[in-house]
């Protein structure tokens, strides 16, 4: 034990005091390992890459199981996450192991909205963890952590540089999860094409701000390993689940005609050293860094947007409860306003309507008064036009009679003359 | 007296056969020397997602560096990238032949987020060199006709998927009817031969699946012998093309070869057990380059003119209409038709469309008639 502890600084009020004897509290750490053994470890990973490259044999290579993935198809419309939970034991620790795949990744023509449900789903993990917390009741030891540990991006081994996708997506999703770039299928990048191409990455993640897992260097016990494997990332890995016999023995390898590339050689690609670093020497700490780091982050955020804060316009420290009260209060007052101008809105909208109607009444009966008077007024118009047309033909009937007689007059006056003659 | 005699017989033989001897055997040599006089030319298109190792590919097929001063784009530049078509024109000899090699590259293809049609200016590219050969064959002095129309066209696809993809499918269905396309399986070496098999199974079914259609190799005659037939089937049976490409020479076995240097062995491009370098540079320069360039000037280019004809009939006719209607003879098409059409095909086209153009006009005429009545009416 060091004299100067630097993760916790002395208190200004308690004295350091030396110890007479062995009183046994050493023992402390122990009693959490055995503690820890009994409830079970959970650790959950998310795979992000596109179709095909190689994310469930790698899951299977490193867990050394059959996690029994079948084959996705290229035409997936959009970007969707599959999620699978293990229970895994080794010697007498239980693991509860969640990994998390992206399906259709990368596969689609307009990839502008491919982030987003990775995006999605890690919020969620965040949001359930959160309701729990602020729930009444609540059991958080029992409460199954589905929170994103570690995200494993796999990088398309092109040798030249990263893909814009993967630069957008990864930009995204730098402050909510720990990011583990690793270089897939590297078997197929030669050695100094290698080095370039991690020198590359690096460069452009660095250039574009984004912030990559860096694997703690505070403890000292393992700082100086993880100093040397941050200077390897990203890790070229090659995955295999099939056996071929190398000399005598049988290792995980993937066999060519040229060649066979062993699994476990590190000469061959980084696998061993992804596998320490992830699950033998940092899986505790990738736990610790999402839940006060990226957990803490994405509460803050959640809080500050339904207003809480932590100080009064005054600046005196106000407690959460105060603060819920007051937004609810803020808020039932708010409902009721809401509610009378609806209220008082809904009125006047029905006198306006009503006045409405009044008038197009209004209006109608004008109309069919208006339409009644010129009726009347050609009715008697017309009856005008019948009368004087009846007496016109009153008056041709009598002209027409006097006609007649006349005729009848002359008819005869020229009889008599013709018999007159004829005398 | 016999010998005499059969001397005779034999100088009457050689006699007659000097009678019946014409001589045109000798054409193919004559073609021959003048194509040499002439030279070659081939115009090849590679296209594919960047990092699939297309320049790397035709350097390895021409042993030559085509791609000296390129610089490639950052992963932040390539968001939101365009695609581009670069042309890099060669002119390399061998044993007197001279070919000029144009390779057009069309970099930015499938690297933005954003790549819907994408393969648009690639078929523009392609139909402009149509477009100018069409115009240049029109023309009235045809010495020097330049021929850019593409020949070939490599498309890569990737290894690391399960085959092909969205971007993939709707290239290639978008130029299959402008182009010859020759699909690639491109770094071939990250796949183990019997994964190398499964690949090419389900790439080949995906392609009759989505009615692509590739270049086929021309079918060979039945009197051919029992090894170019099996040869001839290898090849169809190879498609698409597994191929690595290397710029470096490295040593193995003794032997400088070609090659990729890994710890766990030797890649080399030129052994036929290790990919299908050897094959695809047999196909296309050995023995099917000349068949790539006929299926491009009789299938390709001939849709394309017929087209393009049909679609100018077209607009004479909605210009008629707006003129209403004079009985000209068909001499007003923006390019003059070159008489004498050689293809078959392309007059019988034509003939139908001037039966059409006629009967339009003629029911034009009516329903102009019918107008003029009604208005008469009124």
């Amino acid at each position: 034990m060091a004299s100067l502890d630097l993760a916790r600084q002395p208190d200004k009020g308690a004295r350091p005091l030396s110890l007479a004897g062995h009183v046994g509290f050493d023992s402390l750490p122990d009693q959490l390992v055995n503690k820890s053994i009994y409830q079970g470890f959970c650790f959950n990973i998310l795979c992000i890459g596109e179709t095909g490259i190689g994310k469930s044999t790698l899951m299977d290579t490193l867990f050394n199981t059959n996690f029994e993935n079948f084959e996705s198809s290229h035409f997936e419309p959009q970007v969707k996450l599959r999620a699978q939970t293990y229970d895994l034991q080794e010697s007498n620790v239980r693991l509860r192991l969640t990994v998390v795949n992206t399906v259709g990744f990368g596969d689609q023509m307009n990839k502008q909205e491919s982030y987003q449900p990775v995006v999605d789903y890690i919020d969620r993990q965040f949001e359930s963890y959160l309701q729990e917390e602020l729930k009444i009741k609540r059991s958080l030891h029992n409460y199954h952590d589905s929170r994103v540990h570690a995200c494993l991006y796999f990088i398309s081994p092109s040798g030249h540089s990263l893909k814009s996708l993967d630069l957008v997506t990864m930009k995204k999703l730098d402050s909510k999860v720990n990011i583990i770039p690793v270089i897939a299928k590297a078997d197929t990048i030669s050695k100094s094409e290698l080095h370039k191409f991690k020198i590359k990455i690096m460069s452009e993640l660095v250039s574009n701000g984004v912030q990559i897992y860096q694997f703690p260097l505070d403890d000292e016990t393992v700082a100086k390993v993880n100093t040397t494997m941050n200077g390897h990332l990203p890790f070229a890995v090659v995955g295999s689940t099939e056996e071929v016999s190398v000399g005598n023995k049988l290792v995980k390898a993937r066999q060519y005609p040229w060649g066979v590339v062993q699994v476990e050689n590190e000469n061959h690609c980084d696998f061993v050293k992804l596998r320490e670093m992830l699950i033998c020497v940092n899986m505790e700490d990738l736990r610790e860094q999402t839940h006060t780091r990226h957990y803490e982050l994405y509460r803050r955020c959640k809080l500050e947007e339904m207003g809480f804060k932590d100080t009064d316009p005054e600046c005196k420290p106000v407690s959460l409860q105060q603060t819920y009260e007051a937004k609810r209060q803020e808020f039932l007052l708010e409902l009721q306003k809401r509610e009378d101008e609806m209220r008082q809105m809904f009125v006047q909208r029905v006198k306006e309507k009503e006045t409405e109607l009044k008038e197009a009444e209004r209006e109608l009966q004008g109309r069919f008064e208006q339409l009644k008077r010129l009726h009347a007024e050609e009715k008697t118009a017309l009856e005008e036009k019948k009368r004087l047309l009846d007496e016109d033909q009153s008056s041709f009937n009598k002209r027409r009679a006097a006609a007649q007689l006349l005729q009848a007059q002359s008819l005869t006056a020229n009889g008599k003359k013709d018999k007159d003659r004829k005398k | 007296m016999d010998n005499i005699a059969a001397n005779s017989e034999m100088n009457s033989d050689t006699e007659d056969q000097d009678k019946e001897y014409v001589g045109f055997a000798t054409l193919p040599n004559q073609v021959h020397r003048k194509s040499v006089k002439k030279g070659f030319d081939f115009t090849l298109m590679v296209a594919g997602e960047s990092g699939l190792g297309k320049s790397t590919l035709v350097n390895s097929l021409f042993l030559t560096d085509l791609y000296k001063d390129r610089k490639l784009l950052n992963a932040e530049e390539r968001i939101t990238q365009t695609v581009e078509i670069t042309k890099h024109t060669v002119d390399i000899e061998e044993k007197g032949v001279k070919l000029k090699l144009t390779i057009v590259d069309t970099p930015g293809f499938g690297d933005a987020v954003n790549n819907t049609e994408c393969w648009k200016s690639v078929a523009d590219y392609i139909d402009q060199q149509f477009e100018q050969y069409f115009r240049d064959e029109s023309g009235l002095n045809r010495k020097n006709i330049q021929d850019n129309r593409v020949h070939c066209c490599l498309y890569f696809i990737s290894p690391f998927g399960h085959g092909l993809r969205p971007l993939d499918v709707e290239f290639m269905k978008a130029l299959h009817e402008k182009v010859n396309i020759v699909p690639i399986l491109a770094k071939a070496d990250t796949l183990t031969p019997s994964e190398v098999k499964k690949k090419k199974i389900k790439i080949r079914e995906e392609i009759e699946q989505y009615g692509i259609k590739i270049y086929q190799f021309p079918d060979c005659d039945s009197d051919e012998d029992e090894d170019f037939k099996q040869q001839d089937l290898e090849l169809k049976e190879s498609i698409p093309f597994a191929v690595i490409g290397s710029n470096t020479v490295v040593e193995a076995k003794g032997k400088r070869v070609r090659g990729r240097l890994y710890p766990w062995g030797i890649v080399e491009v030129e052994n036929p057990a290790h990919c299908d370098f050897v094959k695809l540079r047999n196909m296309l320069v050995r023995t099917h380059m000349q068949d790539l360039k006929d299926v491009t000037r009789e299938t390709h280019y001939e849709n394309y003119r017929a087209q393009c004809i049909q679609s100018m009939t077209r607009m004479v006719v909605k210009e008629r209409k707006r003129n209403k209607l004079t009985r000209e003879s068909g001499t007003d098409f923006p390019i003059p038709v070159v008489p004498g059409v050689a293809d078959s095909e392309t007059e019988k086209l034509i003939r139908e469309k001037d039966e059409e153009l006629r009967r339009m006009q003629e029911m034009l005429q009516r329903i102009q008639d019918q107008m003029d009545t009604q208005k008469d009416s009124y």
